[in-house]
């Protein structure tokens, strides 16, 4: 299985322990992803929120190369996704909007090209059952709380999932590795995302709702997919703690790093040392 | 031939941008013209005397009406000149003001134009051709679909001015969801008693036969002489032997069976009847549900009845009737909400539908009326009833508002508190909709006097937190996040059409909607009537409706029927298709083509090849003339000019043609 991969740039950074587990795990199942060459960034929040032009040009011309590799294009981190993706629609259904793009990047796409999100390529192409022969290392015993946050889920005509209110990808890959997923209701609530920088305290209260709903839930840890989400959660949970006063105490894992875990490959590879709350006391049972 | 042409003025409407002297003038000089005049308004009473007049005065033959649309005056003009004399059908209009005059300009164009159009007139009326109407037999018996309020309503006003009814519905009993309800809004008059008093009288009424557990198969005819089949379906009880004592019920070992009736908050039996004032109140078995239909020993209900009523052989009988009118009255169904995630998909027990919690309030319900949580039987000190759950949400397929869910909401909020004081109510809304006589005080009191919060937003999510749910939405009003926690959720979820309503309009052969509700023949002035004669509608089978509502467009609906059946016969349109059978070649494309399914394919003999001693059949179509509208599509789409229009043939089509062509030329 081959596919053409976008890392973007939180995966070279604050999220580059999502990468390398990502790699490790998709070398753990056979699967081939091929970085595509020259990408570049994805325009992510600041471009849509700005201008719509912009907003399609960045994507597009990472599609415009991608399309020469002729493969589906995975992305993992969930803006990345949700700007690709929005991209590859608005460009194939309006033509005004093609040429204007296609005079900015000097590249011709008419979209065309299949934006998959790693975790549909776990669920789909993989499948569940491979997942589970592959498991060396079972995370029974483990109560996760899958967290999908809202780039996978809105709008409903890109989402990844079938069932943007309850989706379930996450939790089958985590039931798959022998974990058990809790039921929650704040899968898809937002956790703050990019006002984690510029309104702490916004961040602090949506977060901090989202990690006392998950522990109030019985989950041991919670389990992202998102750059940002995972970084609010784990990297802004000291200081909720600071704030209500109250002990937390979730590990923010990927689900790259709980998968990768679960198919033996070493902590050290997936980055799992790179966790802001220390995980080892769950994954050590 | 004798032409009059009589060109009117109609007010200024015409005669400001045409010159309507110069019309008159310029059409005593086309072919067969004898009289030409104008008048101010040729449709009122002086105006329509002079065409009288002129008839007898010149001995005219054919009329021209220089005046507005055909759609407008033609039948007056027909009656005019019928009592004149004439055969109704020898007049023609010439559309001077929608297809002139209004649209424009004062200019000289504008009166050689009304001249050409009045030549148009002139030579298809010197092709026009006699024509008469038929009189059609009329079965003065109505069938009425669907036992509801409305089907009962529209039931007990025909029968009642003495014509024979046969009300039809599908479930075991009559009474529909009105004898679901707890209270009626606003009035708050207990809905049983308002309605099974309507359902007895249809039980004893001489002239209407109830046939329940039964269901319209097939719909053949046209107004007067429609020829319905009915499946009546096994009971599995003769209904003739049955007292209705109900021993069967109580001995019947199939418990727990969800209630249809109480909408699955209660329990029934395989024998059973959906409540107890149910009319007939005779029970059905539900073989689905049966041991015995499904293979395990049983028979007990045989054993037990003392009236030797259950008969497990019984049958589904097709029953085929002929009816003069129809009224259609299925109703609605309400929207599952399971289809909503961010409501927990009907998985968390406390979350209801407004039906539901109907069926918790009622005193014959499954709780006794009592208010009780169906995860825990607790009594709830907090409730939510959220308003549009799928209404007025294009998302989910309901564009529409279902008009009745402000109400009741209101309405289970006041009784709610009514019956329990110590209970908080919130109610979600979008735009409170009162719109009814004594609607919107009804509301207020329920604010005002009996403490509901109504908060003006949608409501996002709702989860379990311990024994409580938790509802984050919006306060619009005050722009902020709300959270309310609540014991009882209840959703005020969208009326939609029947599953099967698209069904049942195509074997009755009416228009539905977008959404499939069934479609009126005006949406103004024709609210009860369907574009196929004698079929009404009444109720909620329309578009969402409340009681008031549906009762009176039912006694609408019937009115429509005993007017119908007031006549000793009925007159056919003559201006119909026929089929010129000699040249039909039998292809079946007027069949399709025709909106109305007016025409059929039959074997008749084929005169050119049939001999003394051998007849040889072929195919051809044949025109139903109580069905045909006369709209022409089966004459346009002939390939062999087969199919023809009265009134409308192909030479008075082409001498108009010509008429215009010759104006061009001169």
């Amino acid at each position: 299985m081959k596919y053409a991969f976008f890392p973007g740039c939180s995966m070279e950074s604050t999220a580059g322990d999502f990468r390398m587990s990502t790699l490790a795990v998709a070398e753990a199942l056979g699967v081939e992803l091929e970085e595509i060459p020259d990408w570049s960034c994805c325009g992510s929040t600041p471009a849509h929120a700005t201008d719509s032009l912009l907003a399609a040009s960045l994507p597009a011309r990472n599609l415009a190369i991608a399309q020469d590799m002729g493969k589906d294009v995975v992305v993992c981190c969930a803006s990345c996704y949700s700007r690709l993706a929005s991209a590859n629609v608005a460009l194939a259904e309006n033509a005004d909007l093609r040429a204007q793009v296609a005079e900015i990047t000097g590249r011709e796409y008419a979209g065309g090209l299949k934006i998959r999100h790693f975790l549909q390529v776990l669920n789909e192409d993989i499948g569940l059952s491979e997942i589970k022969d592959s498991v060396v290392k079972s995370l029974s015993g483990l109560k996760v709380a899958c967290y999908y946050g809202c780039l996978l889920t809105r709008p409903k005509e890109l989402s990844i999932l079938n069932d943007p209110e309850d989706p379930q990808l996450m939790d089958n890959i985590m039931a798959a590795a022998g974990a058990e997923p809790v039921e929650w209701p704040y899968k898809t609530e937002c956790c703050g995302a990019s006002f984690s920088i510029t309104r702490t305290e916004t961040v602090e209260r949506l977060s901090g709702d989202i990690l006392r709903m998950a522990k109030q839930s019985g989950a041991d840890c919670i389990v992202a997919a998102c750059p940002l989400c995972q970084s609010n959660l784990d990297l802004r949970q000291a200081d909720v703690e600071k704030a209500t006063g109250e002990k937390i105490g979730l590990p923010v894992f990927y689900f790259t790093q709980l998968l990768g875990h679960a198919l033996g490959i070493p902590d050290a590879a997936l980055g799992i040392n790179k966790l802001m709350v220390d995980p080892s006391a769950i994954l050590a049972r | 031939m004798r032409i009059g042409v009589f060109v009117c003025w109609c007010g200024s409407n015409i005669a400001k941008t045409v010159d309507v002297q110069a019309v008159a003038e310029a059409a005593k000089d086309m072919p067969g013209v004898a009289f030409a005049t104008d008048y101010k308004y040729m449709c009122s009473e002086p105006g329509q005397n002079i065409v009288k007049d002129a008839i007898r005065e010149h001995k005219l033959d054919r009329i021209v009406i220089a005046s507005c649309s055909p759609r407008l005056h033609e039948p007056t003009f027909q009656r005019c000149i019928g009592d004149a004399g004439l055969n109704p059908y020898m007049v023609e209009m010439a559309n001077l003001r929608e297809h002139c005059s209004w649209v424009h300009e004062h200019t000289p164009e504008t009166t050689q134009k009304a001249i050409e159009l009045v030549r148009m007139a002139v030579a298809k009326v010197s092709k026009d051709q006699p024509l008469f109407r038929k009189d059609i037999d009329l079965t003065k018996r109505a069938l009425v679909i669907g036992g509801g309020i409305a089907g009962i309503q529209a039931a007990l006003d025909i029968a009642d001015a003495g014509h024979p009814v046969v009300l039809v519905e599908r479930t075991p009993s009559i009474g529909g969801h009105m004898a679901q309800y707890d209270k009626t809004f606003p009035t708050l008059d207990c809905a049983a008693c308002i309605l099974t008093p309507k359902m007895v009288d249809c039980a004893s009424h001489p002239l209407i036969d109830i046939w329940t557990y039964s269901e319209v198969e097939e719909v053949k005819g046209f107004v007067g002489n429609f020829e319905v089949t009915i499946r009546k379906r096994a009971k599995s009880v003769d209904e003739t032997k049955c007292t209705g004592c109900g021993l069967c019920l109580e001995k019947c070992p199939m418990k727990g069976i969800s209630s249809e009736f109480d909408e699955s908050m209660g329990t029934r039996r395989a024998i059973y009847r959906p409540f107890p004032q149910a009319v007939p109140n005779k029970p059905a078995i539900d073989r689905a549900h049966c041991r015995l239909f499904n293979g395990q020993k049983c028979g007990v209900c045989q054993k037990l009845c003392p009236a030797g009523a259950i008969d497990y052989d019984q049958q589904d009988q097709l029953v085929t009737e002929n009816f003069g009118g129809i009224v259609v009255a299925t109703g609605f169904q309400l929207w599952n909400h399971a289809a909503l995630g961010e409501y927990g998909y009907g998985k968390y027990p406390n979350v209801i539908s407004s039906i539901q919690f109907e069926r918790i309030m009622n005193a014959s319900g499954p709780t006794d009326g009592h208010i009780v949580r169906p995860s825990d039987g607790k009594t709830p000190k907090s409730i939510a009833f959220l308003s549009c759950i799928g209404s007025r949400d294009d998302t989910h397929g309901h564009a529409y508002c279902s008009k009745v869910c402000c109400m009741y909401n209101a309405k289970q909020a006041l009784l709610v508190k009514d019956k329990l004081h110590d209970v908080d109510t919130y109610v979600f809304y979008m735009d409170i909709r009162a719109n009814g006589k004594g609607y919107e005080e009804f509301v207020r009191r329920t604010i005002e006097d009996f403490g509901a919060n109504y908060i003006r937003g949608r409501v996002s999510r709702i989860y379990p937190d311990g024994d409580q749910l938790v509802i984050k939405g919006a306060d619009t009003l005050l722009g902020k996040p709300v959270e309310v926690r609540a014991d009882l959720v209840v959703l005020a979820t969208a009326m939609e059409p029947q599953h099967d309503a698209k069904d049942l309009a195509r074997k009755l052969g009416i228009s539905t909607d977008q959404y499939n509700w069934f479609s009126e023949a005006h949406p103004k002035l024709k609210p009860v009537e369907v574009l196929t004669d004698g079929i009404y509608l009444a109720g909620a089978c329309q578009y969402p409706k409340d009681i008031p509502d549906t009762v009176a467009q039912a006694s609408g609906a019937a009115s429509k029927v005993i007017g119908l059946f007031s006549k000793p016969s009925i007159k056919s349109q003559p201006m119909i298709a026929y089929i010129n059978e000699d040249t039909c070649a039998g292809c079946g494309l007027c069949t399709e083509v025709c909106p109305f399914g007016a025409i059929d394919l039959v074997e008749v003999m084929d005169r050119s090849k049939s001999t003394r001693e051998k007849q040889v059949m072929k195919t051809v179509a044949q025109v139903n003339e109580g069905v045909c509208k006369g709209c022409g599509t089966c004459s346009a789409a002939c390939r062999s000019l087969s199919a023809r229009l009265r009134g409308f043939e192909g030479n008075q089509i082409l001498a108009e043609i010509d008429a215009l062509a010759e104006s061009k030329r001169s």
